[in-house]
């Protein structure tokens, strides 16, 4: 079975249901049920037609929801209304799940659930396996969000910029366990981009092709982070590069700059530089000012004082950090390695294992430390 | 079999033989000592002893109920690391004495020197099921 294929399905085939009359969050579980049943069955029985099937048992699956907790009559006046599935309003009603599935109502939590599973397709099980959480806690979140949904119209309206900011928290969660999050995030992401045709989805598209790009060189053979500046660039994927940049250069053109548009402006410059003594930092630091023009985000101003450093010397990227919070996350690891290129090696020591004391996950703290013990082992020596 | 935790904390023990903090290490023992950890848990993924592990970022607070209609008290943070739950890692094992071998062997984790740090971990027992049988 195409596992891809099947999960491309997915929202269309809830699309199909809708379209029938079927209510959002009936039709969504019911589809789920023909989900796991098409995992069971398909391999020994593979069906000629993938999606004709997912729509019968899908349908079947809700019949049987709707008969066990609403009248036979309700049902015959479903089964009368049946239309013939069609391709008229696939694109529309597949674009409302979208919108649906981050409805601004939901927390982000629950959005980023819920559009795994009715737009990407995946599985309940997977969902919680990708989150480190029990099938029955992600199972409750997913039915806790359509609760809330119950209100909403389907055909209701809905904003491109809380759909790609949703895609974008799947996508930094990486991976862990056999679900790849920052692949299905980018899966669903260019199926959002042949339904809409906003800069920013493309931008979010480029920006997510980009920073793949560089995954098979982010880490070493023992499984250490290795930071960009001492990557090993033949490592990285010159196809996605590619496809990125062509992205972005469309996108760009409409000049309709947004976040993502200049975030993956950002991630083209480091692609382009085969060295990382060749990349473009003066760019760099437009592009943060454009992006902090855009959000105003402490992180973006963190990020930019890193490249200040590179452009106009540590110096000069200390007294841009100097001008921020402290608390920020992070903020001690950029200190550090500021002041390390400033040559304050003592300072840069504290301060990687100050970052390392408070790093947000495991080998980021271990990298802190280990350069940490680096510098204290020239101070020692 | 029998669940057993091996957690690593800083509270009541003994300092360890091999007390020097991790960043005055060389950076190739902190490699070495990360190795050695990542190897131990997937041995015992292999002889299926394993059952899960966690680590605790050091950050964090004490909170306590304070009354009807009022928010939660909050008290810290305390940094301070002999009071530090730093993570642990649960088996599941034949017996109490596989438990202490395996906590002896993840007490000999190489520190400063690429030397052993004869770390204590406390060894605790899970509450066991109700057998069906004893009744």
């Amino acid at each position: 079975m195409n596992d891809t294929l099947v999960r491309e399905l997915v929202p269309q085939v809830i699309g199909v249901l809708v379209r029938r009359g079927a209510d959002f969050a009936t039709a969504e579980d019911a589809v789920q049920e023909a989900l796991v049943e098409a995992v069971r069955a398909w391999p020994e029985d593979p069906p000629r037609d993938p999606k004709a099937w997912l729509v019968t048992v899908g349908w079947r699956k809700f019949l049987d929801a709707v008969r066990s907790d609403a009248s036979r009559r309700q049902r015959e006046e479903l089964v009368e209304a049946e239309p013939a599935p069609g391709p008229v309003h696939d694109v529309d009603d597949t674009l409302q799940l979208y919108f649906l599935c981050a409805h601004p109502s939901l927390s982000p939590a629950a959005a980023v659930a819920l559009t795994l599973r009715a737009v990407g397709g995946l599985t309940t099980r997977q969902i919680a396996e990708a989150y480190l959480v029990p099938e029955a806690t992600m199972a409750q979140r997913i039915s806790r969000a359509k609760r809330s949904l119950n209100g909403v119209r389907f055909d209701e309206p809905g904003d491109v910029g809380t759909v790609v900011r949703v895609l974008y928290l799947v996508f930094n969660e990486g991976y862990s366990g056999d679900v790849d999050l920052s692949a299905e995030a980018i899966r669903v992401t260019r199926q959002l981009a042949q339904l809409t045709d906003h800069p920013e989805v493309t931008g979010l598209l480029a920006l997510m092709l980009l920073v793949h790009a560089r995954r098979p060189a982010r880490l070493d053979a023992s499984g250490a982070l290795v930071p960009l500046a001492e990557q090993d660039r033949t490592r990285w994927d010159t196809v996605l590069i590619t496809e990125g940049v062509g992205i972005l250069q469309l996108a760009l053109a409409r000049d309709q700059l947004g976040e993502f548009q200049a975030q993956a402006a950002i991630a083209a410059l480091h692609a382009d530089a085969r060295r990382a003594a060749d990349t473009d930092w003066v760019q760099i630091v437009e592009w943060y000012d454009e992006l902090v023009a855009l959000t105003a985000s402490p992180v973006a101003r963190l990020n930019r004082a890193v490249a200040v450093g590179e452009a106009d010397g540590a110096r000069a990227g200390l007294a841009d950090l100097a001008e921020l919070d402290p608390a920020l996350p992070r903020y001690d690891a950029v200190a550090a390695y500021l002041h390390e290129r400033a040559g304050n090696t003592a300072t840069a020591a504290e301060r990687y294992a100050a970052a390392a004391r408070v790093a947000p996950n495991i080998p980021e703290r271990d990298h802190l430390t280990r350069q940490a013990a680096r510098l204290n082992a020239r101070l020692r020596s | 079999m029998a669940k057993y935790l091996m957690l690593k904390h800083y509270q009541g023990a003994p300092a360890s033989v091999n007390n020097i903090p991790m960043d005055q290490w060389e950076p190739d023992e902190v490699t070495a000592h990360i190795h050695y950890m990542r190897d131990f848990a997937d041995r015992l993924k292999t002889t299926g002893e394993y059952v899960s592990e966690q680590a605790l970022s050091p950050e964090g607070q004490w909170v306590r109920y304070d009354g009807e209609g009022r928010p939660p008290v909050t008290d810290g943070p305390f940094a301070e690391t002999k009071d530090l739950i730093a993570g642990w890692m649960i088996i599941d094992v034949d017996s109490y004495d596989r438990a202490v071998e395996l906590a002896g062997e993840l007490s000999a984790a190489p520190g400063a020197g690429g030397k052993p740090i004869h770390e204590w971990l406390e060894v605790r027992p899970f509450y066991g099921v109700t057998a069906t049988a004893s009744e």
